[in-house]
């Protein structure tokens, strides 16, 4: 009887987290500060031996460990969510609570950026706190291929193409929007294998002449 | 550059800071680089050195530095003045990270009232240290109101005080901390730098961050970034300009200190930024009274008056 | 090679060496014991403790003996020890109405339930220089009559015996979901509520609330205060342990309380009752809390609908400038090397001047000899 216990609850620990916390997290939040910084510009996360429950990507898992704790609400997506390993696995390593309410979100994740809710659902700040805004994070699979847009403002010399997939149709109007709303808006972060890139809310965006 | 011995690391954490504060603070130059010229605010740490003596800086590069950064600390644009050297000692305990003095060789340097004259790179980060971030702060010392201004827009005060100068001096009176527009919507403090080194914030390739641990303020400007002095069409910004070279290594458009010689009012102008200066004196170069005029005083002396005289006018 | 500043290193080694010395002054005297501070200086270490935020005697006394008595530098080294210790939970809030008190006054009442106790005071000692300390030749002083009170179950607040009459204005009540705020772990927004003021206060300086909480009196905010209570002793510290579902006793602590109590005419918001100002400090300090309560009180002028006309009332003016840390830093940072924003000034004052004698020789002939003077 208590071997099964201990047995089942083996089973139900969450996987382990950051194998040095404090080095890897640093490296981590470099490659997402330069990402934010040059928006556009694909960053090399670390090496890092994560084996996050899926559907909760490795990089991803990187920046909620990074990025999040009681400090600060996570929202997460339909797939995320329904899923009690991700969830387990995030509150276990990182102490951040979950909402349902996007508005209320520090950090988003998104693990299914093609069902995403408008980037106008989430926290945009106010006039005088720009900062209590949600940063949202999507898991992309690639940050090359898709529709290939213009990026322009701070941290951009002159410009940077860009591209990602998957994205939700509208979703570069809807950044067009956010960018609109300077100095509120959200900030996203793009995260596919092993790389990150940064779409901050100054960064305006514009398409390609085909 | 040396070899630290790291014994602090058995009571404190990399950096000092414990994992929390840094995850918070990076939250904070997150949204700090997302929003050029916005003061975030932040839950600055007591430190272990006082307030107004770069906490804020430190703070930042606490929750920045890691283990492959090489630091580069200056005071007044030179490495070796007594609070640089206090800070670096202190990341160098509490890191062990390489430092340097050699600006190319740096990866962040943490700075105090200057910018480097060698135009920084894309893969460095310069930190600066603060202490009044609230560039409105003389106007209208209340935080609940120029927070409110800020959010408005409503820079129209510090136009007035700026155009009160020109109406009264002929000029604007501001040389230092001179309040510089960030990508055409924050009016920010750049830090007490000389109004010389505004331009170098210009479009500069490293990303330029700020922490101000007394007032808890954490900003920042990405690289490429707009960053314009304020300044009135019919009387535009002017840096200040030198009208001689350093004395000991000859350079020319860079800020210079004014050295006092002896009590006969002799002085001589040398290069702020040391490294710069000694650089330059490595690759040949020479000012009108040598590399060191402290080594021959007899021959330094006269030319010394004829220079300060030429200066002071 | 020409650098003036170069040395900087060597400069810092030899200062620290010199400090050290004089730290420690005359070999030939024995050195202070902190177990010599903690019990003989103890008003200090409880400054030290307050101001510094940390109950703990042993470092208040090992801070205080590095600092060479300096006790704004004594509070400076316990803050920066106190950021790096980690929390392991919030206590329970302690309950001053079970408290072991050693010394209670009221100003109000002639006599209360509990009665009066003077307890440890320096209040009506003749403030002569007691030459028998300075010979060294103290006896153990007499064993006092009473030492404290018969432990009792629980002696009432002033307050309270008011509140029974509908005089006195209830218990401050924070709404249901308020989460107490912490000012060493969030950036401070204006307003701020009064669970952040009492804590700034509590962590002010003390001199900088004297003054304040003196203003008061003086007619810069006036609120009529009467000195309710105050009560020195030791109260009991637990922590709620989830795990176990009970309080669980951490300790005891010494802690000084005051209870203000202060005329109210009524306004729009309030009926005419008493109102009160509250000062709490871990410790001993008495002059402290008083003031606390005094500036504390005056800081609610927009909650009981008063008019805001003096420094005591205005809250941001006094929470940002209440930390003798963050203020000692600040006025102290100015020895620091300023030269280079120093050679900006002096370049534009060149400038200035010169502009300002061609402008005054070109209209006046006198200002040439003025020139030629200089």
């Amino acid at each position: 009887m208590a071997s099964a216990n201990l047995e089942f609850s083996l089973a139900k620990a969450p996987a382990p987290g950051l194998q040095n916390p404090v080095h890897e997290a640093q490296g981590i939040f470099r490659a997402l500060m330069n990402a934010l910084a040059r928006p556009g510009k694909l960053q090399d996360l670390p090496e890092l031996d994560l084996n996050p429950p899926a559907p909760l990507g490795k990089s991803t898992a990187a920046i909620a460990l990074c990025l999040c704790d009681y400090d600060t609400p996570i929202w997460l997506d339909k797939e995320l969510a329904a899923a009690k390993d991700v969830t387990t696995y995030l509150r276990f390593h990182t102490g951040a609570s979950f909402t349902n309410n996007p508005m209320d979100a520090a950090f988003a994740f998104v693990s299914k950026p093609e069902n995403m809710p408008p980037l106008s659902a989430f926290a945009k700040g106010t006039s005088e706190y720009p900062d209590r805004s949600t940063t949202i994070v999507l898991s992309v699979s690639s940050l090359s291929h898709g529709q290939t847009v213009k990026l322009s403002g701070p941290g951009i010399k002159k410009e940077q193409g860009f591209a990602a997939t998957p994205l939700p149709p509208q979703f570069w109007r809807e950044m067009q929007t956010n960018n609109e709303l300077y100095p509120l808006g959200v900030d996203v972060l793009l995260a596919a294998e092993g790389t990150v890139a940064g779409l901050p809310r100054s960064t305006k965006i514009t398409f390609q002449e085909s | 550059m040396s070899t630290p011995a790291t014994s602090f690391t058995d009571h404190y954490n990399f950096a000092y800071l414990d994992e929390q504060t840094k995850r918070m603070i990076r939250r904070a130059i997150l949204k700090g680089i997302a929003i050029p010229g916005y003061q975030v605010p932040f839950a600055a740490r007591e430190m272990p050195m006082p307030y107004g003596w770069g906490t804020g800086g430190v703070q930042v590069t606490a929750a920045v530095i890691g283990h492959s950064d090489t630091l580069k600390m200056i005071d007044q644009g030179s490495d070796d003045t007594t609070n640089a050297v206090a800070l670096r000692n202190f990341f160098v305990q509490t890191t062990g990270v390489n430092t340097t003095t050699h600006t190319k060789g740096a990866s962040l340097i943490q700075t105090r009232h200057r910018i480097p004259e060698e135009p920084l790179s894309e893969d460095q980060v310069l930190v600066y240290q603060v202490p009044i971030p609230e560039p409105l702060r003389f106007l209208e010392p209340r935080e609940t109101e120029t927070r409110k201004m800020h959010a408005l827009e409503e820079y129209g005060l510090m136009h007035v005080k700026l155009y009160e100068d020109i109406a009264r001096f002929g000029h604007i009176a501001t040389t230092y901390a001179y309040p510089v527009l960030v990508n055409e919507r924050y009016v920010m403090d750049p830090s007490p730098i000389p109004k010389f080194d505004n331009p170098k914030m210009h479009r500069m390739e490293a990303l330029q961050l700020f922490g101000a641990g007394r007032e808890k303020r954490i900003y920042a400007i990405p690289p490429h970034t707009d960053v314009v002095s304020l300044d009135f069409e019919d009387h535009p910004f002017t840096p200040q300009e030198f009208d001689q070279p350093c004395a000991i290594c000859g350079a020319e458009h860079v800020y210079l200190d004014e050295v006092i010689l002896d009590d006969q009012g002799s002085r001589m102008f040398v290069c702020s930024d040391s490294d710069y200066c000694e650089e330059r004196r490595t690759e040949g170069h020479t000012g009108h009274l040598g590399t060191n005029p402290l080594d021959a005083p007899s021959n330094g002396t006269a030319k010394d008056n004829a220079s300060s005289k030429e200066a002071c006018k | 090679m020409y650098v003036a500043v170069k040395g900087g290193e060597k400069a810092i080694r030899n200062a620290h060496t010199l400090l050290a010395r004089d730290r420690r002054g005359d070999t030939s005297l024995p050195a202070l014991t902190l177990a010599q501070m903690t019990q003989q200086l103890y008003l200090s270490i409880s400054r030290v403790m307050a101001e510094g935020s940390l109950y703990d005697a042993d470092l208040a006394a090992l801070a205080i003996k590095q600092a060479r008595g300096d006790l704004i530098e004594a509070i400076f080294l316990l803050r920066a020890y106190r950021t790096t210790l980690p929390r392991f939970g919030y206590s329970q809030p302690i309950d001053t109405a079970t408290m072991l008190i050693r010394r209670r006054i009221s100003a109000t009442y002639k006599d209360l339930p509990g009665g009066q106790l003077l307890g440890p005071t320096f209040d009506y000692t003749q403030r002569l220089l007691d030459f028998t300390l300075a010979a060294n030749g103290e006896e153990a002083p007499a064993t006092p009559q009473t030492q404290a009170f018969e432990a009792q179950e629980r002696v009432p607040r002033v307050t309270e015996l008011l509140d029974d009459e509908g005089l006195m204005e209830p218990d401050a009540e924070l709404p249901e979901d308020h989460e107490v705020g912490d000012l060493t772990r969030e950036p401070l927004e204006f307003p701020a509520g009064r669970d952040l003021r009492l804590q700034n206060l509590a962590r002010g300086d003390e001199g900088f609330l004297l003054a304040l909480g003196y203003s008061t009196q003086r007619g810069y905010g006036r609120t009529h205060p009467f000195a309710g209570e105050i009560r020195l002793g030791e109260v009991e510290v637990s922590l709620f342990v989830e795990e176990l579902g009970f309080d669980v006793p951490l300790g005891e602590m010494t802690v000084t309380e005051c209870q203000m109590i202060n005329q109210f005419a009524g306004s729009a918001k309030a009926p005419p009752q008493f109102t009160r100002g509250y000062g709490l400090v871990p410790g001993q300090g008495e002059r402290k809390v008083m003031a606390m309560s005094l500036v504390d009180r005056s800081l609610r002028w927009q909650e009981l609908g008063e008019e805001a006309t003096s420094p005591a009332q205005d809250e941001e003016f006094v929470m940002s400038h209440s930390d003798n840390v963050q203020g000692t830093g600040f006025v102290e940072h100015l020895k620091l090397p300023h030269y280079v924003d120093f050679q900006a000034e002096l370049d534009l004052i060149r400038r200035l001047r010169a502009e300002w004698f061609e402008k005054n020789q070109k209209t006046t002939g006198e200002t040439a000899d003025l020139e030629a003077a200089q």
